[in-house]
């Protein structure tokens, strides 16, 4: 009674861990289903079709192919975007500084809903077509926020004085940019790329708001889909989408211990 | 020498200060989000005020009725989005807080493995996961029978989260997929406050004779304070505007405002009716919010 009194947090924990996670595994588990209709909510018969064919459903992988499109331009563009963003909010003192802070902090506090109306309403007035460009322009723009404030919080707790002692060796402000600013903000802006390129891939309500019939997203195909019927597939991008992210994320801790023991 | 050119706005030059060095920064991004962002909510608050039709084009009347609508057609729309964004987010404290204990104070070596567990079910899809509870809460599943065994959804029905025998297509089960959606958005701020929590002050209760509660009571939790509020505010404005799991775990009588929202934009095509309610949605979650931020007593968060 006592070990279960002292470990009650931990067991708790634990069963939050559970909750989070067995959809996941049920994804996982009912990708190899071979469902009797044609949805895959009910277990029928173990069967690995679905994973030695992904792309039997030709539309589902074009629109894998779509995501990672716009995913990758929308991170290009919001990364570079956000990053000087940040650079001018870490590093200088100026007027309106506390009224940039809030503006790039709104679309952050805004329910997505909101925010994909009102951009569509843009695009409908403004007679733009909605297409890939249109959701491109949502995705930067929703994205652009979160890269700020990965990139600040690595800005604001990089030590001024390692910048000072390249001066003090004569690097010239490109060199001492190039050979110590940008390593050092390297990490946060790696962070700040990841999220938006997560964010971006994943998207769903913004997307469906601002995409014409021709660009459905992966998102776009599985909610297509839960209308008409899911492919099994989805089950496996799901999956194999999982298990790539927590390879590299574990990778990269590999390398990441690997070399503060180094230093 | 290079100094002598003007530095290019995308190079910061981080010994001078230049007076508009920040300014050129900043352009791009500002400018992104005055035209995408900024200009946008202006639209829509003009929108909000016209009448017409798709096929005969929208002109500013000033015509309030599209708010007396939003308020009126969609009053229980409101009602049910906060009310299951407010339940959920009380669920996702009460669930989130242990496991960020655990990560926090008890995990030891295990700690970054816990972190990536949080984090790793983000990369799957959030579509392909809440259509994963449809599986989980089927009215044939293992955890029907078993609640229902126990009786537990007499309970529920009693309060009117179930009817009859499923979770499917119930009030419990948007706000079961509400919890488990927006769950990582609690737990992280939390960790986080908590993490920063020095030992220290819970061995000094401990000295000081403080019972494990009394200690939780008066030193943790208070110093947990900023993640918690945090985390309503990630988990509740983002679940208030959800249409996703309503749509896909609920049935028409658990529709919530942004389930009418998407229907009035993209179906009915009835822009000004969508903008009003945007607005008061916007307009309502701004009041909680400021409310909530006042009571709390927590500036330092935002």
């Amino acid at each position: 009674m006592g070990w279960i009194r002292r470990n009650l947090v931990v067991l708790a924990g634990l069963l939050a861990l559970g909750y989070l996670l067995l959809p996941n595994l049920v994804v996982l588990a009912y990708s190899f289903n071979d469902p009797a209709g044609r949805y895959n909510y009910e277990w029928n018969e173990f069967s690995t079709d679905a994973w030695r064919d992904p792309c039997g459903i030709a539309d589902m992988c074009t629109s894998v192919g779509l995501s990672l499109r716009i995913a990758v331009m929308a991170t290009i563009a919001a990364t570079v975007l956000g990053t000087l963003a940040a650079f001018a909010l870490a590093r200088h003192r100026f007027r309106g500084r506390g009224a940039a802070n809030g503006l790039i902090f709104l679309p952050m506090a805004m329910p997505e809903v909101v925010m994909a109306a009102s951009v569509g309403t843009l695009f409908l007035n403004m007679r733009i077509e909605f297409g890939v460009t249109t959701i491109l322009i949502a995705h930067i723009m929703f994205c652009l926020s979160f890269v700020v404030v990965a990139v600040k919080a690595r800005v604001a707790s990089m030590d001024p004085r390692l910048e000072e002692a390249a001066r003090d060796l004569y690097a010239g402000p490109l060199q001492t940019f190039w050979r110590v600013t940008l390593p050092l903000a390297a990490p946060g802006i790696a962070a700040g790329a990841m999220l938006s390129f997560a964010l971006s891939l994943d998207d769903f309500v913004i997307t469906q708001f601002n995409s014409g019939p021709s660009t459905v997203t992966f998102p776009m195909f599985v909610w297509g889909a839960s209308q008409r019927g899911i492919p099994v597939q989805v089950n496996v991008i799901g999956s194999a989408m999982f298990f790539l992210a927590v390879a590299l994320v574990l990778g990269g801790q590999l390398i990441g211990g690997r070399r503060k023991a180094r230093a | 020498m290079t100094a002598v050119a003007a530095p290019a706005p995308d190079v910061p030059p981080p010994a001078r200060r230049r007076g508009l060095t920040p300014y050129w920064l900043l352009l791009p991004a500002v400018l992104w989000l005055a035209v995408f962002f900024v200009a946008p909510l202006f639209y829509q608050a003009s929108t909000s005020v016209q009448s017409g039709s798709i096929e005969k084009g929208f002109e500013v009347t000033w015509s309030w009725s599209n708010y007396t609508d939003a308020l009126g057609e969609h009053g229980w729309h409101f009602v049910r989005s906060f009310a299951y964004a407010a339940t959920a987010t009380a669920l996702c404290l009460a669930i989130a807080y242990p496991l960020a204990y655990l990560i926090a104070f008890r995990a030891g070596r295990w700690r970054n493995l816990l972190l990536v567990a949080v984090i790793a079910p983000f990369f799957t899809s959030f579509l392909i996961r809440t259509l994963a509870w449809k599986t989980i809460l089927s009215d044939s599943g293992p955890l029907v029978s078993a609640l229902n065994s126990l009786h537990f959804l007499d309970v529920t029905g009693a309060l009117g989260l179930t009817t009859g025998d499923r979770v499917l297509a119930t009030p419990l089960a948007v706000v079961c997929g509400l919890t488990y959606n927006f769950l990582p958005f609690m737990i992280l701020p939390l960790y986080t406050s908590l993490e920063r929590i020095n030992p220290a002050l819970l061995e000094a209760a401990r000295d000081l004779y403080a019972t494990p509660a009394t200690t939780f009571r008066k030193v943790t939790f208070p110093l947990s304070l900023p993640g918690v509020v945090a985390g309503t505010l990630l988990t509740f404005i983002p679940a208030s505007g959800d249409y996703i799991n309503a749509q896909l775990l609920g049935s028409p009588g658990e529709q919530m405002v942004g389930n009418a929202i998407q229907k009035q934009f993209l179906n009915v095509q009835d822009y000004p009716t969508a903008a009003a309610m945007s607005f008061v949605l916007m307009a309502a979650i701004l009041i909680i919010v400021t409310v909530y931020l006042r009571k709390a007593g927590t500036e330092e968060v935002v």
